[in-house]
This record gives C-alpha cells, sequence and structure tokens, in this order.
C-alpha cells in the first residue's frame, strides 16, 4: 500500500515540479512506514526519479497520452491507483494536474485537498496544512475518506535528494476513443520562464506609465531568467494580456524571488504573490503598502533604477558566470 | 440552452481576514460579501448567452439564508431564477454532489462555475460535479463559444492556452477572460426592483458527507521591516550574500 505520485512530463522530461512532488511522496510515505511509487506519462528519463526517493515508476507509453487530456489522463491515474492499491495520491499544483485533480477525487471518492505547503502535521487523523482565503491565511485540513488526495503547492516543501533504488515496470491502462474534449491548438510561449514554475518573477505595474515601457522590465526578466508579470490593473488595461495578472484572482506567484516595479500594494495583489520567499519592491512613493510587505526596498523612479539595476546585474552575472 | 450558473458567496477581494473561536471559524464580523469573482465572470458571460442566443439562465449557492442578498444580485444582473441548497458549504465534495443533484433535476446543458473561490480556494466543485454526472469539463476557462451543440472553449494553461473542441453537456470552471472586467455589470434599478419578483427556490440538501474538514486556521507569519538600501549595487549583494536569491 505504497504512496503514489503524479509526476509529470513535457516532451519526454519531466517538469521540474514532478522532483518536489516525488521528494513530498517519499517524505509522506516515510512517515506512513510505506514507500513512493510514480506513475509517468511518455516519460524518456524515470530513473531520475530514484534521486528523489522513488522506489518504483509505472510507466505508461501511449500514443494517445501524447498531449495532455485531463479525463484520459486522471482516468489512468486511477487505474494506476486501483493496481497499487493505494490510499494516497499526491499531485502537483500545475494547471494541468489542478485539472484533472477533482476527475480524480470523483472517480476515487476521495477528499482532495490542493495547495498544501508543508508535509502532513498528522498521518492519523491524515492533517496537512494548506493556503486558503487567496493567501491570506493557512488552514489545517482534515482528509476523512478511505483514499486521499494530496496536491502540493509549488515551491513550499522543496526538492529532496534521496537516492533510493529503482524499479520501472510498464503499464498499460485500458483506455476508451473518445475523451469528450479535444484539444484542437495549444499557443503556449517556448523557452521562456512561466509564472507557474519560474525561480524569479519580476512584475511591474501602473507606475511604470504605458505598455511601450515594458522593453526594461523584459530585459530585467531576461538577465534574470525570470517570468514577467504584472498587475490587475495593467491587465485590465491591456498593456498585458490576462496571462500575466497575478494576485487574488489572477495567479498566485510562489517564486523563490519576487521583484515588483511600480507597484503600490494592493491587499489582492500582496495575497496573491505572499507565497514567494524573497520580494523586492521598486517605488518611488515610499507610502506605497508593498514596502510593508517586502523584504527590500528601493524608493526612487523605476525609470532611474529599473535600467542602473540592469546595467549591474550584467556585470554581477559576468563576473558570477 | 438553458444554463446554471453555480454562485459561491465569499469575502470581497478587499477583506482583512481574521479567524475565531479558538481560530476554527472565518471571522464574518464587519465582512462584506460578494458574487465569487471567477462565477462573476461566468455569470457575465451567461447574459450574454442570454441575450444573443436565448438562453435561460438559472444560478444555484450552497448555503444558508445570509447568502440570498448575494443570490439577489445576480438575479438583479439578469438571471432568471435562483435555486439556494439549505446546507452551509464546508467541503468541495459536499458542495458539488448538492449542485449535482440540482443539475441532474434541471437538465441543463450548460453549467459555468468558477475556477476556485476566493475564499476557500478548493478549485474542485466543477470537476468533481463533472466526474458524478459524467459531463464534458473545461477548467480554468477564459474564452467560451456555442453553436447548436457545438463547444470552442480556450483554457489557460501554464504558459499559454489551449483551444478546445468538445460538446454539450459541458461544465467550465471559469476565470477572467470570460468576460473582461469591463464587460461586468452593476446592477441597475429596475434590475434590482425585478430581482426582488423572480424566484428563489429553497431546496433542502441531499444525503452527503464531507471528505474534508478545516479543523484550524492560522494567519501568515507578520513580516519583518523591509530593508530599505539606497543603491543597486546594495540591493544586488543583498541579494546574492544575504538573501541567496540570485
Amino acid at each position: 500500500m505504497s504512496v503514489l505520485v503524479y509526476t509529470e512530463s513535457e516532451n519526454g522530461k519531466f517538469k521540474k515540479n514532478s522532483f518536489e512532488v516525488a521528494s513530498y511522496a517519499h517524505e509522506v510515505a516515510k512517515q506512513m512506514g510505506t514507500t513512493a511509487t510514480a506513475v509517468s506519462f511518455n516519460a524518456s528519463d524515470n530513473e531520475s526519479l530514484s534521486d528523489y526517493g522513488i522506489s518504483k515508476v509505472l510507466n505508461i507509453s501511449n500514443e494517445k497520452l501524447k498531449t495532455f487530456n485531463a479525463k484520459a489522463f486522471a482516468d489512468a491515474i486511477e487505474q494506476a491507483a486501483k493496481k497499487e492499491g493505494v490510499k494516497l495520491v499526491i499531485l502537483s499544483s500545475s494547471a494541468d494536474t489542478k485539472f484533472l485533480a477533482p476527475l480524480l477525487a470523483g472517480h476515487l471518492k476521495a477528499g482532495y485537498v490542493p495547495n498544501v505547503v508543508a508535509a502532513p502535521k498528522s498521518t492519523s487523523p491524515f492533517t496537512v496544512k494548506r493556503t486558503t482565503f487567496s493567501n491570506k491565511g493557512f488552514a489545517f485540513t482534515e482528509i476523512n475518506t478511505d483514499v486521499k488526495i494530496v496536491g502540493v503547492s509549488n515551491n513550499a516543501f522543496g526538492i529532496i535528494e534521496n537516492k533510493t533504488a529503482i524499479t520501472i515496470e510498464d503499464f498499460s491502462p485500458t483506455l476508451g476513443d473518445n475523451f469528450g474534449t479535444k484539444s484542437v491548438e495549444i499557443d503556449k510561449v517556448v523557452g521562456k520562464a512561466t509564472i507557474a514554475d519560474a525561480d524569479v518573477v519580476v512584475s511591474a505595474g501602473r507606475g511604470l506609465k504605458g505598455p511601450e515601457n515594458w522593453g526594461m522590465i523584459e530585459e530585467l526578466a531576461n538577465i534574470l531568467g525570470a517570468a514577467t508579470a504584472c498587475s490587475k490593473p495593467v491587465s485590465d488595461l491591456g498593456w498585458r494580456p490576462h496571462g500575466e495578472h497575478v494576485g487574488q484572482t489572477g495567479k498566485p506567484v510562489a517564486s523563490n524571488l519576487y521583484i515588483a516595479i511600480g507597484i503600490s500594494g494592493a491587499i489582492q495583489h500582496l495575497a496573491g504573490v505572499s507565497s514567494s520567499k524573497v520580494k523586492v519592491v521598486i517605488n518611488n512613493d515610499p507610502e506605497a503598502p508593498f514596502f510593508k510587505a517586502a523584504d527590500y526596498g528601493i524608493v526612487g523612479d523605476a525609470f532611474e533604477v529599473v535600467p542602473k539595476l540592469i546595467e549591474k546585474l550584467k556585470e554581477f552575472k559576468a563576473q558570477n558566470a | 440552452m438553458k444554463i446554471l450558473v453555480c454562485i459561491s458567496n465569499v469575502p470581497d477581494t478587499t477583506s482583512k481576514i481574521n479567524f475565531t473561536d479558538g481560530d476554527t471559524k472565518f471571522d464574518t464580523n464587519g465582512v462584506q460579501f460578494i458574487i465569487n469573482p471567477n462565477d462573476e465572470f461566468g455569470l457575465t458571460r451567461a447574459m450574454w448567452f442570454k441575450e444573443k442566443q436565448a438562453a435561460v439562465v438559472h444560478i444555484a449557492t450552497v448555503g444558508g439564508p445570509s447568502v440570498e442578498p448575494t443570490m439577489r444580485k445576480a438575479l438583479a444582473i439578469g438571471a432568471d431564477e435562483a435555486i439556494r441548497v439549505n446546507a452551509e458549504p464546508t467541503d468541495g465534495f459536499f458542495v458539488a454532489e448538492q449542485l449535482a443533484a440540482i443539475i441532474k433535476d434541471g437538465a441543463y446543458d450548460l453549467i459555468i462555475a468558477g475556477r476556485e473561490s476566493i475564499d476557500y480556494n478548493g478549485g474542485m466543485v466543477p470537476g468533481i460535479i463533472a466526474s458524478i454526472l459524467d459531463m464534458n469539463f473545461v477548467n480554468t476557462c477564459i474564452k467560451l463559444d456555442i453553436e447548436g451543440a457545438n463547444v470552442t472553449a480556450m483554457r489557460e494553461i501554464d504558459g499559454g492556452k489551449e483551444r478546445i473542441a468538445t460538446i454539450l453537456p459541458l461544465i467550465i470552471g471559469g476565470q477572467k477572460g470570460l468576460v473582461e472586467e469591463s464587460d461586468l455589470r452593476i446592477p441597475n434599478m429596475r434590475g434590482i426592483m425585478m430581482a426582488r419578483q423572480k424566484k428563489l427556490t429553497v431546496v433542502e440538501p441531499i444525503a452527503a458527507s464531507n471528505a474534508t474538514k478545516d479543523t484550524k486556521f492560522e494567519k501568515p507569519a507578520a513580516k519583518g521591516t523591509v530593508k530599505l538600501v539606497d543603491s543597486v549595487e546594495e540591493l544586488i549583494n543583498l541579494l546574492h550574500n544575504e538573501a541567496k536569491a540570485i
């Protein structure tokens, strides 16, 4: 009765969050006195999971599952869970996984708790800590069903190495031909960090005065290998795409470093970024509420500070390359 | 086309969050409640279907009598009828089972829910309904067009978007993008007056159990004071040597 973890891959390679959920699964399995089994789809690097405490992989190779489909993936994970007789399934917080998680919960009649930030506080009763009220609070949530599903927040538990002997077993779930929904077209930026998995996020607000001034934000993000983001007013004004809007009604950010430029820090925005570890604020208004929620701040005009920061970061990167 | 919009009654986005009863309950004292923003984008899109494609729009909420002002607001915006399931919405699985029962009885073609409520952030109600009723499902839906039974939906993915083809009956987890912020409607006096006359049916919950229970809440630890620096060199130095963030 091991713990099952769904390790997500893209173009045959595991995504970074897979190593985090694998690490989490190992920790919970240890607490429960059992082992962690992963289920992977068309991944070519299954062995790499042995670094993060996974002792068995159910390897699914199936042409029908080349493109993500929530129903098909949920069906396959459900079959893997039943085959292994697991009572606990660990998932990530990616958009795809949050899409399939409730379908899986429905099929397994499992209590599902998303946005979990730490290893279980207790395994009997099974209690986990999660964010709630859009990151304005935490809840300790008990799961009372026989089968349980835990969705781990991005970048909260961390990637922890645990070299483990691994066996890889082919697994062929039985799948229908019609999953109800069909992917027609995927429009995705390639080769650029996304808000969901970036270590660094550079975000800007109305202080930038207009969309034409985003060049320096892009450049700063580029140097740091960062994703770009924006405040709600900026996305509502159409200066930047909705996908960049972070905050309570936009995306949550849980990066290591969050740099906010020309964002005053409305309570909804602060909630959305509160899971980021280190926050830097650049704003010309020393009274901006964001300074109260930040670790480091520069009071100054973005149009002066950011170009200087770009120049000095280039020098820093050259020295520390 | 018959549409059901699932509405959650949530604290206003500007609310400060506090807990009471030994940190076991959300403190509603002084909190104003609104239509969950993710649901309001969906409701507004439903109004478009009503006006352009002659859809009938019902709303449903799981909650006690105190949620009715929020439901009346949805009626004032233009929904035709409302159904309240008279139970506290304490668990996503429980709420999904209640709504699934309403959907089954009402023979709806399209169910619009929000991707998550901004209070308990379960993000599971539409997906669990889809699995209970074996219905097509699109989550984080940012665009929705319907021709007959054929649906084209756009969903937000990490780093981009995906266009999906599917058919009715369908349930979506919606969010901003279904309509723009500027499309949201403030009820006018006529709408508010009419909403008072519209049918609001109260039904008792079906037997269902809670899969989870929030046993205790906690507020985030207070933030230390910000370190203000004068130069970008100093900032880079601190980020590198102290915060180890670059």
